[in-house]
């Protein structure tokens, strides 16, 4: 390729270039300037799609704006006022924090679990990695709509096979569960492969120096795989943790766009979209919408200030 | 380049395994837990080739008595699911094609072009991947009115492509990418963009071939954004077609698992065709962010 030209190319060509040097200096720095021209069209739809949201949500947020956006008054912080006194708000930001505790361990055990079994087998790798990944490449709503047929009272599979006559949808203890359930099926095939491609970058000759020195399958798994996959651990449960804390469309699909029993199952999203479009009260949506935004901010900072605690800590 | 080594997908150097006693007992439990974890789509399928009366026949039974693909038969007559699917087509090319370009340009000029308030607006980028349809939902809705584009192609797509995340890891990417090549090019009076085109876009197959196929896959998913900002079903895409309207008035089980298999199954074939570049996509697009 073109560096290798450059390293093997005649002395004489290269003093030449020396010479040349300055002006070829110059020249790229003309050509490094005006990177602008890069940028700009990834700027202009971050511009209208994510800054300018955020800016007329935090407008918004102050009014008492509806739906059609016209004769939106000024009501300072009510809508925040409201928000905060609202049980409601809590209570279905405690359905999401609930539904996150639950899933959050589990997705990442399963997912560890899973990639360990699928890195030991020897044979027809693809179809481990197959089997596991598959469901998540179903639409969240296709998902939702089959755990719900599987779990349906009468019908349901699941409680035929297991000999159970468990109100899986129509009980308030179970309703949250059976999403858990769902989310878990859906969607561990995609820590599964961080999981499993972060075990395949493990130096194979850490497990072999382990084992000249007498280290059996436990000791090699407790002092080399889970301490060289701890990054990986990290990365999965923020973005389990921030994906969680949004869902939305397993919910509503599985307990059919209602609130679920006795209102169990309304999460936070859901409740700021019965707000703006249900209510009609955009302006109080907005403000509820960036208390989520700043929770939302809270978790993944939390994240980077751990990340860079560390890199400090191992400096 | 990083993209192919992330996974190890196919290892020739190894001989074939013998059958150890650790090795039968490992895959018959690998066989044990996929099966299980298969068969929720196979009694998808199973249900959907009954009549609708037999599928909610109690006691439920796995088998159906009479085959018959009337479910099938009934989708593609009341015309709808093509229609859905095309829009999903529509949508998600237009979506991939759109960030692919657009990422690429803005991650190759933060990793290798100097403007004025570069490093401000790195930032305000990563602040950008905390944003989401499902944070900032009705702000986002209430902008795209505002812009005349509700119930159209342009409001479901245009949305969707400004993914702060993969200008994140094609910047990433770019930076790696050793900067004596593009400097050996400059010398021969190639400018800014040629470099782009010729040099750094060849060597930048896997990175943007994982973006592309990451970002299909999540396009042709998305529910929540296509659900906000259409109600027309006309213009749904395949998920949301399936959540409004075919849950609307007492659900047909045997269709609603047939529409669904449809919703899926394009995406498990391009799978079973492309594993390799799919499992290295989503390996590396997610290690990027470790």
């Amino acid at each position: 390729m073109s560096a290798v030209d450059t390293v093997v190319a005649p002395a004489a060509v290269r003093s030449a270039r020396a010479v040349d040097a300055d002006s070829l200096r110059a020249r790229m720095t003309r050509k490094v300037q005006h990177g602008g021209w890069f940028v700009a069209p990834f700027l202009v739809l971050f511009a209208l799609f994510v800054l300018l949201p955020i800016g007329r949500g935090l407008w918004l947020s102050f009014t008492d704006s509806n739906i059609s956006g016209t004769d939106a008054s000024f009501v300072g912080f009510d809508n925040y006022r409201e928000a905060f006194e609202d049980p409601l708000m809590w209570d279905t930001l405690g359905h999401s924090a609930y539904f996150t505790l639950l899933v959050v361990p589990c997705i990442v055990v399963l997912a560890f679990l899973l990639a360990v079994l699928a890195h030991h087998i020897e044979r027809a790798k693809w179809l481990w990695r197959l089997c596991f990944f598959a469901p998540f490449l179903l639409p969240s709503t296709v998902a939702a709509n089959l755990w719900q047929w599987l779990f349906n009272p009468g019908t349901g599979m699941i409680n035929h096979v297991f000999g159970l006559e468990t109100p899986w949808l129509t009980d308030k203890s179970f309703a949250m569960i059976a999403v858990v359930i769902t989310t878990l099926w859906w969607t561990v095939g995609f820590s599964f492969l961080l999981f499993l491609a972060a075990l395949q970058n493990i130096p194979q000759h850490l497990y072999e120096a382990a084992s000249l020195d007498g280290a059996n399958a436990w000791h090699r798994m407790v002092h080399i795989t889970l301490p060289m996959l701890r990054n990986i651990t990290g990365l999965v449960v923020t973005l389990q943790v921030l994906a969680s804390l949004q869902v939305f469309d397993q919910v509503v699909v599985m307990q059919d766009f209602g609130p679920g029993p006795e209102e169990s199952t309304r999460t936070f999203v859901q409740y700021t979209l019965e707000q703006g479009f249900t209510a009609y009260r955009v302006g109080y949506a907005s403000a509820v919408s960036m208390i989520f935004f700043l929770i939302i901010a809270v978790v993944a900072l939390g994240r980077m200030w751990l990340l860079r605690k560390r890199e400090e800590g191992v400096r | 380049m990083t993209a192919a080594t992330v996974v190890r997908v196919k290892n020739p150097k190894r001989p074939k395994s013998k059958w150890t006693p650790g090795q039968i007992v490992l895959t018959s439990l690998g066989v044990l837990v996929s099966a299980a974890w298969m068969t929720p789509l196979l009694w998808a399928l199973l249900t959907s080739l009954k009549s609708e009366t037999e599928a909610v026949e109690v006691p439920t039974h796995w088998v159906p008595e009479e085959w018959t693909a009337q479910a099938w038969k009934a989708l593609f007559e009341s015309g709808n699911i093509t229609n859905w699917f095309v829009n999903s087509l529509v949508v998600s090319v237009c979506v991939t094609f759109i960030v692919l370009i657009v990422s690429a340009l803005a991650g190759y000029g933060f990793a290798r072009t100097e403007f004025r308030g570069k490093n401000a607006l790195l930032g305000l980028v990563m602040a950008g991947l905390m944003v989401s349809p499902a944070v900032l939902g009705v702000p986002l809705f209430s902008t795209v009115q505002s812009m005349g584009m509700v119930d159209t192609y342009w409001g479901m797509i245009l949305p969707q492509c400004a993914p702060a995340a993969m200008v994140y890891i094609l910047y990433k990417f770019f930076q790696s990418i050793p900067r004596e090549l593009e400097e050996a090019a400059f010398i021969d009076g190639s400018g800014r963009w040629r470099v782009f085109f010729t040099i750094i876009l060849p060597l930048s197959r896997p990175s943007l071939s994982a973006v592309g196929i990451f970002t299909f896959i999540s396009s042709w998913n998305n529910f929540l954004w296509p659900y906000m900002v259409t109600n027309n079903p006309d213009l749904m895409t395949m998920p949301n077609g399936i959540a409004t309207v075919m849950n609307s008035y007492g659900i047909q089980w045997a269709q609603l698992m047939a529409g669904g298999l449809m919703a899926g199954l394009p995406l498990v074939i391009v799978f079973v065709f492309f594993q390799r570049q799919i499992v290295s996509g989503v390996a590396h697009t997610g290690l990027a962010g470790q």
